[in-house]
Order: C-alpha cells, then structure tokens, then sequence
C-alpha cells in the first residue's frame, strides 16, 4: 500500500523535484514542479498526522535496512506537528514567492530559487522525521545550505553578508551537533535514537555523555537563536526576500528547536538533561532574558522587517522557557507555539512582502498612510500583530494562556507575571505600527500606493486567517500539542 | 422576540451601524439619521431584554467555545442590565447632542467619529452582557482600542501624546494585571463564569484570594483608582461628546461596572470580607476619592475639574464594592445610574460653552448664566445631583453607599462620604453661582483673566447653544430629577445580587 510509505515519499518528493526544477528550467515549469511537490508534501503530512493520531507512532525502515542498523524514520505526535507546519507553511509561500520575487530581481534565477527552496523544505522535513541522529545532522546541513543561499537572493547587497554571517555561525553550530553525535556514537556505538537512548540507560552516563550533551546543546541553540547566540537571525531575516524570510522564520528555528526537544528528551531523557545536569534554571534564565532583550531592540527598530525578527528573538525565549519548566505543560506549550508562531510570523513577513512590493521600503516612516491605501495588506498586518501580542480570539492568545497556566503549574508565578509583561512590549512595538500606518497622513507628495496583488494577498492572509481560525478552534492544536509533550516525557 | 435573539441584535445592531455609518461618509444628514436610528434599535431591544431580567431569568447566548469549560458567551444579570440601559439610552441622548456640537464645531473626520462611537456602544453592550471573565476582558479590549481615535480625534502632537498615556496605561494594566488574575483564576478554579457567590471559595487561601483581588481591582484600570488614573484627565482631549458618553458613562463605568461583577460574581461577597487586601483598597478607595476631590479644585480648566470629580465618583463605586455589604454593593450600582446622568449633565454643559461662547476655563465663565441660562441652570442641577442633595438621584447611591459604611461596621468612611460631599460642594457649585451672579466683566473679579474679557459680554443678548445640544441638556437634567423618584425600582432590579 501507498500509505505505508508515506514517511519516505515525504521526502523523496521534494528531494526528486529539487532537480528537477534546475532541468526543467522553461518558463513556469520550475514554479509549477515547486507547487506540486510543496503541496503533496502538505497533504502526506496531514496524513500522517492523521495516522499518528489513530495508531500511534509510525516507524518506517528506509529500504527496508532494520533498526538500529539502517536508518529509521519514526513518527510521533511531535514531529508530526513539525513536518504539519514546515510543509503547510513551505506550500503556502510557493504562490507567493512567483509576484514577489519580480521585484526583488531574482526573477532571472528563478528556477535556482525553486530548487534551493524545495532542497530547504526537504532538509527541514528530513530533520524532523527522521530517527537517526547523524541522518538529522545531514538533513541539518542541506537545509542550511540551502538557506544561506536561498537569503544572499535579498535584493539588498547586504544580504551576502548577512548569508555569510548565518554561513559562519551556522557552520558551527552544525560542527558542534556533528561532534556530539560523534561522541555520543563512541560512547553507545550507535546512531539510531531510539537505540542511543536505551543503551545510555544500560551503560550509564559517563562524561563522554555529558560532553556530548555540552556539544548538543550549544550547538542547537545556536540553529535556533536563543539569546545570546541569535546574532545572525536579525541580518538574515532582514536581508532575505521576502517570501524566504516568512518561510524560514516560520520553519528554520521551529525545527531547531524541536532538535532540541529531540535530544533533551528522546535521546538523553529529561532525568539526565534536567536532573543530573542542571540545564533548567540556565535556560529559564536565557530564556527570559531573549524575551526581554529581543522584545526591547524590537520596540527601537526603524526597519520594520527587522523589528519583526526581533519579535522573533524574544518568541522563541517562549518556546525555550517552556521546555525550562520540564512539566508536560511546558512542553506542550512549546510546541503549540511552534505552531502558533510559525503561523504568526509566516503571516507578518509575508504582509511585510507585500508592503515592499508597493512601497519598495521596510522603514518606519514610509508606512504613514498604509492603513488607507493598503488596506488589506494592513489588516493583515494587524490581525498578526494581534495574535503576536496574544489577544484573545488569537492563536497567539491561545500559547500565551498555555505558557501562564505551565508557569502557575510550577507555582512560578514570577515567570508568569514577567510573561505578561513582555506581551506589553509586543504592544508597544505593533502600536509603532498601527498609529503610524492609521493616524498619520501620508507625506505630501509622497507617490499613490495601490493595495497589493492578489497573487500576494492570498497566501498572506490564508496565515492570517489561520491565526484567526486556530484562535478560535483550538481543539487540534491542543490535542496533538498535548499528545506531543506526552510522547517527548514518555509519560501517558 | 426571544431574549437570546435580543442579546445578538443588541451586539450586532451597533456594529451594524458602525458599517452604515462608514458607507455614508459623504451623506452627513443621512449618516446622522442612521446613527439616531441605530441608537434608538438598540435602546429598544436592551429595554426588551428587561422584564425577563427583573423576572429572576438570566437569558444566555453561548457565541462560541475555545477550550472545554471556556467560552465566549453572554449572560444578562441585574447589573449588566442596569449598564446596557445607562449606556444604550444615554448613547440616543449623545447622538442628538454631538449633532449640535460636532456641526457647531466645525470638527474633522466626523464619519470616523460615529463609526467609532458605534463600535466602543458595541462593546460596552458587550462587557454588559458578558458571561464570564474571558469574554468581559476582550470586550473592554474592544472598547479601549475603539475610544483611541476619538480620544485622538483633532490629531494634534498633544492629542497623540495624550492618546499613548491613555493606551499605555489602559493596555498596561489589562494585560499586565487583568489578563494574568484571569489565568490564575482559570487555574484556580477551572471555570470563569460569573457565578453568583462566586467561584473562588475555598480554592485557595486568603494570600492568594487577595494578590488576586489586587492584580483585578488594579488590572481594571477603567475604573481609575489611584494611581492609575492619569489615562482620565489625558483622555480629556477628546471632543465633549466623546468626554461626556465614554468618560463619564460607558467606559469609565465599564471599568466600575467590572469591578462590582468581580466582587459580586468572581470572589463573591462572603469571601472577601475577611481579606486584608480588601481593607487596604477600601481605604485607597477613600483616598482616591478625597485626593482627586482636592486636584479638581484646583483645576480652572472645566473639563479638567470634571475629570478629576469623575475620578473621585468612581471610587465611590469602588469603595461600594470593596466594603462587601448588601447595601453597600447596591450603593455602587445605583451610582453608576446616578453619576451618570448627573455627569454627563455636566459634560453636554462643558461642551455647550465651549460651542456657543469658546470658553473652557472656568475663570472665564462669570456672568454666563446671563448668556446661556438654560445650559448653566442644568450645570447647577448636574452639580446639585452629584454633590446628592434631594430632589436628585445622586442621594440615593450615596445614601445605599452610607448604609454599607454602617453596616460593615465601618464609621470612617460614612465621614469620607461627607467630606466629599462638602469637597463635591466646593468644586462644582461656584460654578454656576458665579455663573449667574459673578459679573462678566473680568477686571472686577479678583483673579479673573483679563486677557479674557470679551467686550460687552455684559449686557448681551441670550446666545444658547445649538438646539440639538440643549434638546440633550434638558432630557439629562431631567433624568437627574427622574432618578430621585424612580430609585426603588432600581434598587428591586438591583437586589438579587446580593441575595444570599
């Protein structure tokens, strides 16, 4: 049956069209292949999600090469939830990149943009499906690969500092997961998770572990930017064409972070991770601090686009301070909000696309007016700044609400008072917006602004409504969030 | 009708108003005329829902669910009921008024100007119908954010200023103290309905229940107890009708309103008696409300001084709520249908003299009443209810209020009320006195602005405000003297609340 090799096809599809779209290079063939691939993706890991949710956990031996021996794909609720947004956010931004990129001058190269893209989506997806631990490292390297690429695309020639920036850093936080692999293989002799976690049970943790897990874990939080290591995402969101920054800060740190969850908890098990080594309060702290810090440049920033990837500094201190709680809540709100934000931020960048291709400007002071000449793309805006914030009828509201009662689980309710307070923050830095783009006229002589193109407000606000529509029917998300956390605690 | 359905409409008319409203931006009598009939639906259908309220029913409209046991719904209760009637018949009385002031004024952006009063009557119908906290909270959102371009209306640098004081703090305490008591009540007790006796008893101990009521009395800062108040005064920027519906009616009562339904319906009356907490904002009650008494008096800006007597009326309500007696609750509902007609009186009066003679300090106003009789002899009947003497409604709150003083044992804040009264006295009735025998030639009086004086202003004619203003003028007025004889239907809607 089809069905069974869904884990693969998951894969292979983007995998095969990545080529494709370099050989096929007439006209809109590399766009349509790009369309086909990102979507059938979509649809199998809706399906899988679904299959995850009847029957349990799906485990897929790659060419039929048995665990631990060959490579395993295994899926549970959480990286069914990961493969759900990469591939819904990937399919989503196709249609969009088409208009946007005549602007930004890659049009010429776009049969190269479709194919670093699709090699991007499969890197990311192959990351999280996968239950091998140097497989993940490789799926790790074609994902970054492709996004240093797919950003020095920017218009701005300051995006090839920016790519080489993210290049250098990226490089080593890679390095650093390869080494811990490679110390973890030397301590159990084996590479397949599942198999990694059962025999550091067996064999104890020694301190070749424990390197191991200082190599980890640096190295993965410098992929997902926690503060103080995220000195290369404002550039490179920045600089990034527009439909790449909405695909990336919707997917590249959410995988990054689920990585993270991957080890602490499958791999080294949260009694090792949290208990025996004293990882909670440290990350708790970077944690806050991100949330404050990223939140604070952010409300300073006269280039919208990078006050947005400010934002994203300080949501993804959210995501790390409820993976600090180590409660089944905690994580849970973790991953809702990987879903929540991927939506959030995918929906903002993508209105920040839109406003480019009219105004051809991220700064601050060119969006006076934008509330009456774009009024959808404006909207949009503000339904996503919104659901940033966490207003109620949201889904940013609904992670929001998740990480205060995880906090009040633990009686921290310190933390949940210092959440709250740096919702205010994002208050302050949409507000810039909003009071700009509707309470102030538009400079005199300044050119007519249009709304943008349809091509481009569709896919905005299909993520816009989604925050909208996940605001309100919050069962899903909750469910697969909480059934998640479960399968990462190993608790029932 | 079925009550459900009049709950629905009485949400959806002002939105749909709203919607009219904007489609006839450049139709200005049509787009008046639809704001008056909107008004005039939503009165009706509110006055519709009142006979099953009094009736002992509680009519329910569940909108939608977002987690098991959380949903967004509407449920009418007696105060609820008391605010939609204030706030959706008052709005009629507004509409007439803001015709003769905006017009007169000559004011800009007027289409946005009644779309957003619609919006901000929307969500006021809202927070009075709403069935539990969550759905409470995002209607007073609604309501701050709707009110910002009105408060920011004539877009000046000191409009936009005193926009950011009034967002920042209203968005500040709402999210940074409101929100969070909402979630630890959510985690508390596992439900947000507004229940009557409340749903916190016995689910945590008295530290608990009164850091909660902090982070709620606190977090409500519509109800502008010291020292989150400044958003009041800032909001004075605003045009008179604006000041005079939203700042001394809908918003300000949202925020007491929600007070009371925490009190009432969140902690329940038997449980806060025996909180420290609750003694300590009784006393920054009455604090509140002698402090601000003595700023307004030194006010000489009219609306200014309204809005620091505004400040010191709400905390009666506050005051009525923390003291957690029978009477003393009732006290607080009746208050906010007594202050309201008898501040609102004042507002239209502010507005009008600033129309009709361009003055807004209250130095400037001598000799006035010679100008403009009917308006200061309603300014005198506003003053003369708020300060509570008979025959004006305003006794009757501040009476209930004295009897909850008394009953929980408490003396001291039966003089507060006194003193207030005679503080009440001093700020507002020199007003009109001066203003009907105060000569208006400023040289004469000591301390008069004789920059100001405006020739012949003496012997001249009668020079009123627009009709429409006066029209409203009248009917508040009226409403003042209504209040004191009608009271006890009040107080019988108002008593099943406290019903133990």
């Amino acid at each position: 049956m089809i069905t069974e090799h869904f884990p693969a096809l998951q894969i292979v599809i983007p995998l095969i069209a990545a080529p494709l779209c370099i050989l096929l290079r007439w006209r809109n063939v590399p766009f349509g292949i790009a369309l086909v691939a990102t979507w059938s993706a979509f649809i199998i890991s809706c399906l899988l999600l679904g299959q995850v949710m009847d029957q349990g956990i799906i485990s897929y031996e790659l060419g039929g090469w048995a665990a631990p021996w060959g490579i395993e794909y295994r899926i549970d609720a959480a990286n069914a939830m990961v493969l759900l947004i990469v591939s819904g956010i990937g399919s989503v931004v196709v249609p969009y990149t088409r208009n946007s990129m005549l602007l930004e001058y890659i049009h010429e190269r776009h049969y190269m943009f479709y194919s670093a893209y699709l090699l991007c989506l499969t890197g990311l997806m192959g990351v999280a499906i996968t239950g091998d631990a140097f497989n993940l490292f490789v799926f790790l390297e074609i994902s970054s690969l492709s996004s240093y690429v797919l950003i020095s695309l920017g218009f701005d020639r300051r995006a090839l500092t920016a790519a080489y920036q993210y290049l250098v850093l990226g490089t080593i936080g890679a390095t650093f997961i390869v080494i811990g692999i490679g110390l973890l293989y030397h301590a159990t002799g084996s590479l397949n998770m599942l198999d990694i976690s059962q025999r550091l049970e067996i064999n104890g943790y020694d301190r070749t572990v424990v390197a191991a897990f200082a190599f980890i874990t640096v190295g993965t939080l410098l992929k997902l930017a926690l503060f103080p290591l995220h000195l290369w995402l404002p550039d490179a969101y920045t600089y990034a064409p527009s439909s790449v920054s909405a695909f990336l800060a919707a997917t590249a740190t959410k995988v990054a972070v689920y990585v993270l969850l991957r080890f602490f908890f499958t791999i080294f098990g949260a009694e090792f991770s949290f208990e025996t080594l004293p990882s909670g309060p440290p990350l708790m702290a970077l944690a806050i601090i991100a949330m404050f810090t990223g939140s604070f440049v952010a409300i300073f920033q006269e280039n919208i686009k990078r006050m947005l990837a400010y934002s994203s500094v300080a949501q993804i201190g959210y995501m790390i301070l409820g993976v600090s709680l180590v409660t089944v809540n905690g994580v849970a709100a973790t991953v809702l909000h990987l879903f929540n934000h991927a939506l959030i931020k995918g929906g903002l960048f993508l209105a920040m696309g839109c406003i480019y291709f009219r105004i051809s400007s991220h700064h601050i002071d060119n969006f006076a007016g934008l509330g009456r000449r774009m009024p959808l793309t404006m909207a949009a805006f503000v339904v996503g700044g919104l659901s940033l914030i966490g207003v109620p009828l949201t889904a940013g509201f609904i992670s929001k609400w998740q990480f205060v009662l995880a906090a009040l689980d633990r009686d921290l309710w310190w933390v949940a008072a210092l959440l709250m307070m740096s919702s205010l923050l994002a208050v302050v830095y949409v507000w810039r917006v909003v009071e700009q783009a509707y309470f102030r006229s538009p400079p005199a002589g300044s050119e007519a602004v249009t709304e943008a193109p349809t091509s481009l407000l569709i896919p905005t606000w299909v993520l816009v409504g989604a925050n909208i529509y996940f605001g309100i029917e919050t069962e899903l998300p909750l469910t697969v969030s909480r059934m998640a956390a479960r399968a990462l605690l190993g608790t029932q | 009708m079925s009550p459900e359905f009049a709950i629905a409409l009485s949400i959806v008319i002002p939105l749909v108003g709203a919607v009219l409203i904007g489609l006839c931006d450049r139709w200005p009598d049509l787009r008046e005329t639809v704001t008056m009939i909107t008004a005039g639906a939503l009165f009706a259908v509110v006055v519709m829902i009142l006979p099953q309220v009094a009736s002992g029913e509680r009519p329910e409209l569940v909108l939608l669910e977002l987690f098991p046991g959380l949903e967004i719904k509407f449920t009418v209760e007696p105060l609820g009921m008391l605010f939609a009637l204030i706030a959706s018949g008052l709005w009629i009385v507004t509409s007439i008024y803001s015709i003769g002031y905006m017009r007169g004024h000559e004011e800009e952006n007027q289409t946005r100007f009644y779309v957003c009063f619609a919006i901000a009557l929307a969500a006021a119908m809202g927070i009075a119908y709403s069935g539990n906290m969550l759905t409470l909270f995002i209607c007073y959102e609604i309501l701050t954010l709707s009110t910002y371009p009105l408060v920011t209306h004539a877009g000046t640098n000191e409009a936009m200023r005193a926009g950011r004081v009034y967002l920042g703090i209203l968005i500040g305490t709402s999210i940074g103290f409101l929100l969070l008591g909402i979630i630890i009540t959510w985690s508390i007790a596992g439900t947000l309905d507004f229940t009557q006796g409340g749903i916190l008893t016995g689910k945590a101990d008295g530290a608990v229940i009164g850091g909660l009521l902090l982070l709620y009395v606190f977090g409500i800062g519509k109800a502008a107890l010291m020292p989150f108040h400044r958003w009041l005064p800032a909001a004075m920027v605003a045009p008179t009708p604006v000041s005079a519906l939203l700042h001394a009616v809908a918003v300000v009562k949202a925020g007491v309103f929600t007070v009371l339904k925490v009190t009432v319906y969140i902690f329940g009356i038997d449980l806060l008696r025996d909180i420290d907490a609750t003694i300590w904002l009784q006393y920054l009650a009455a604090a509140t409300i002698l402090i601000s008494s003595l700023v307004a008096m030194t006010k000489d800006n009219l609306k200014a001084r309204l809005a620091y007597s505004t400040i010191s009326q709400l905390s009666y309500i506050v005051l009525g709520a923390m003291l957690v007696s029978q009477s003393s609750v009732i006290g607080g509902g009746m208050h906010i249908a007594t202050h309201a007609f008898g501040k609102i009186t004042l507002f239209f009066c502010a507005g009008a003299y600033m129309v009709a003679a361009h003055k807004t300090e209250i130095s400037q106003l001598k000799g006035i009443g010679r100008v403009m009789p009917v308006t200061t002899g309603a300014f005198l009947i506003g003053s003369l209810s708020i300060i509570g003497l008979p025959p004006f409604g305003g006794l009757w709150s501040k009476w209930y209020l004295a009897l909850g003083a008394l009953e929980a044992d408490k003396l001291i804040f039966v003089i507060v009320l006194l003193v207030s009264s005679l503080l009440n006295v001093a700020y507002l009735l020199p007003i009109p006195i001066r203003g009907f025998f105060g000569k208006a030639d400023a040289s004469d009086a000591p301390g008069g602005h004789s920059a100001h004086v405006s020739s012949g202003a003496g012997d001249s004619p009668i020079r009123e405000a627009p009709l429409p203003c006066l029209i409203a003028i009248t009917i508040t007025s009226i409403g003042c003297v209504a209040l004191f004889f009608f009271s006890d239907s009040i107080y019988e809607l108002l008593k099943p609340i406290v019903a133990p």
